[in-house]
């Protein structure tokens, strides 16, 4: 199937070069950090894990939320999401990857990274994260394939097929929730020791991934044959509504609970967050700016009015992705370790080889979806249209 | 149907009851394992601050700690590696408000390095085995399995661990052959001088301290210096409500 992302129009192969500029820059990025250590990086004793390790967490949300296509399908018998199933999948499969490329590049020792493997240590939520999320990209890697394969044969996909989509369900929910617990499970950090670290993360990733996925509908609408149709839109729509509202909701009880409470190990995070410590105020302006993007974005998105149309919708989602990716991918690994546990309060701020590593991996996350999506709609094309 | 239904969701019950029951008899375990077997060493630190600071600004025991480890100088403060050093008494005792005590005392700072602790978080989240603890309650590293993620540095509540941001090596003025340099992105820290008690010795910086501040033992044996001071002063340890149970003890 591989040979459809060969064959292409001249606007779909200067994107493919553009990524692969992108992805080269980080490369090099990369091959300087991989000389040098982290110190390329603007990471500190007292700020050890930054954008790398938030981009990860962030992209496990979005790899989670296909589960909220494949879920309705498969389970509820939902069928207008079978048009854009492999789309979930599919962008399952690039944020997994991107996950794994984000945690690699953390890595002090990366040739040692095996080591992982070589000393399996249960004790370490690190160990059942790798299991986690190889699964869940050995899952959908799967799943993607005979599905897609079947249909470009135009027969029914083999029965043995839908226990495997039915584990992949759960399989989805745990990777959020092991990511969680690497962090919910240290004494050591109150910001992320609380409970409601998992679920928090469940309800991030069905607003931003879903929320994603209708951009993505829209665009392939806009530039190619594919429609996924205007009903499928709407309930993607509507579930990244309720996710959204659950999302906020739980961060305004943590908020509660961290200033009623009182406990000065507790409300400081928060302070650094949206009012800034010792005159250090770096991500103040993001978090605030991740506050109003959530409000605006609910707005649109309970009104119904707003939700319907389209162009509206668009704006929400984009609001809603934007929020959470400063919620998750900035504020919330940063704060855990500012003030440190001896109270010391240190800015940080990634530095340029950093942002080019880290805009490498999205741009081959992107360059990912664009050959999948161009397989899958190629594939298509042979079928219908 | 319906009986099948039932049958597998108590299977299903079963299993979740028995891994919660393995967690819970782990923990137990751990607990008890605190109570002193008998033939065991259990190696640990007692600190008298007023002794500590009778000479100002006196860092035998930190020069004595960082020549003998190869611990590289490095100035930049969000590179720096340590092993044991002075830390303002708000940030090693966060927990301890000593607001009308003399400010003679808690304006001086503390010296802290890791706590060895009896539970201690990084080794509990280390992924590879590369920090383990030792039957007599050292904290180990193997800087050679180390792949360098950082998550004991996120696990441990008392900031001792550094990481080799750059290559440690060209920040060495005079290094020792006697003991192994770091390479670039691993882990390290203090480990109570493993190779000196192996060879009978007392840990380099109780040995470097003339004001004997310091005092190193055996918590197992009664009649150690250890328990002997333990036995006549209170003492504090850092943070003794995560249950960490560190094996430094600051005389009060």
């Amino acid at each position: 199937m591989l040979e459809k992302a060969l064959q292409g129009s001249r606007s779909y192969w200067g994107w493919v070069a553009f990524l692969a500029g992108l992805i080269l820059l980080g490369f090099i990025a990369y091959m300087r950090q991989f000389a040098v250590g982290l110190g390329v990086t603007g990471l500190s004793r007292d700020v050890t894990w930054g954008l790398y390790i938030a981009q990860f967490t962030f992209l496990v949300g979005v790899a989670a939320s296909a589960v909220m296509v494949v879920l309705p399908y498969y389970l509820h018998n939902y069928k207008l999401f079978g048009k854009i199933t492999i789309l979930g999948e599919f962008l399952a499969i690039s944020a997994v990857t991107m996950c794994m490329l984000f945690i690699f590049v953390d890595m002090g020792q990366p040739t040692r990274v095996l080591n992982v493997m070589l000393y399996p240590t249960p004790n370490s939520l690190m160990f059942w994260d790798m299991i986690s999320l190889s699964g869940y990209l050995g899952l959908n890697a799967l799943i993607s394939h005979v599905t897609l394969d079947a249909e470009r044969k135009g027969i029914a996909p083999p029965h043995w097929i839908k226990p495997i989509i039915i584990l992949s369900i759960p399989w989805a929910v745990s990777i959020h929730t092991v990511t969680a617990f690497l962090y919910s499970g240290l004494a050591a950090r109150p910001f992320w020791m609380t409970a409601i670290l998992a679920p928090r993360f469940l309800a991030s990733a069905f607003s931003a991934g879903p929320a994603l996925l209708i951009l993505f509908c829209l665009i392939l609408r806009r530039f190619t044959k594919f429609d996924a149709g205007r009903e499928p839109i709407q309930r993607l729509a509507v579930i990244v509504t309720y996710a959204m509202a659950i999302n906020v909701f739980f961060v305004l009880m943590e908020v509660f609970t961290a200033i009623y409470s009182g406990i000065p190990e507790h409300i400081e995070h928060f302070e650094f967050l949206y009012l800034g410590l010792e005159g250090k105020a770096t991500l103040v302006p993001w978090m605030w700016a991740s506050a109003i993007l959530s409000v605006i974005a609910l707005v649109l998105l309970i009104n119904p009015k707003t939700r319907g149309n389209e162009r509206t919708l668009v704006a929400a989602c984009i609001a809603v992705f934007t929020a959470l990716w400063i919620e998750k991918g900035l504020g919330l690994i940063i704060a855990g370790f500012v003030p440190s546990p001896m109270g010391a309060v240190t800015s940080y701020s990634p530095s340029i080889p950093e942002v080019l590593i880290a805009v490498g991996i999205y741009a081959i996350g992107i360059f990912l979806i664009t050959v999948f999506y161009k397989i899958a709609l190629s594939v298509r094309g042979e079928v219908k249209v | 149907m319906e009986r099948e239904r039932r049958a597998l969701l108590k299977l299903a019950g079963l299993t979740v009851v028995g891994l919660a029951g393995g967690a819970l008899a782990r923990t137990v375990e751990a607990s008890s394992k605190h109570a002193a077997k008998p033939g065991t060493k259990r190696l640990a630190m007692v600190i008298d601050p007023r002794k500590c600071l009778e000479k100002d600004g006196c860092t035998d025991c930190i020069g004595a700690c960082h020549a003998a480890h190869n611990v590289p100088a490095i100035d930049d403060p969000r590179r720096e590696v340590k092993w044991i050093w002075k830390e303002k008494f708000s940030g090693a005792f966060p927990d301890q408000e000593a607001e009308y005590v003399d400010e003679a005392l808690t304006s001086k700072p503390v010296l802290v390095f890791c706590n060895h602790c009896d539970n201690p978080p990084c080794v509990r989240v280390c992924p590879t085995q590369a920090t383990w603890r030792r039957d007599d309650g050292i904290v180990m590293m193997d800087w050679h399995r180390c792949i360098g993620c950082r998550y004991c540095v996120a696990g441990c509540p008392y900031g001792s661990r550094s990481f080799n941001w750059v290559d440690p090596r060209p920040f060495l003025k005079s290094p020792t052959p006697d003991f192994p340099t770091r390479t670039k992105g691993v882990v390290e820290k203090c480990t109570f001088c493993d190779e000196r008690i192996g060879k009978g010795q007392q840990p380099a910086c109780v040995e470097a301290c003339k004001e004997k501040a310091l005092v190193f033992g055996d918590l197992n044996d009664p009649d150690s210096a250890v328990r002997q001071t333990l036995r006549a002063r209170f003492a504090l340890r850092r943070k003794a409500g995560l249950g960490t149970r560190p094996a430094i003890h600051y005389l009060v």
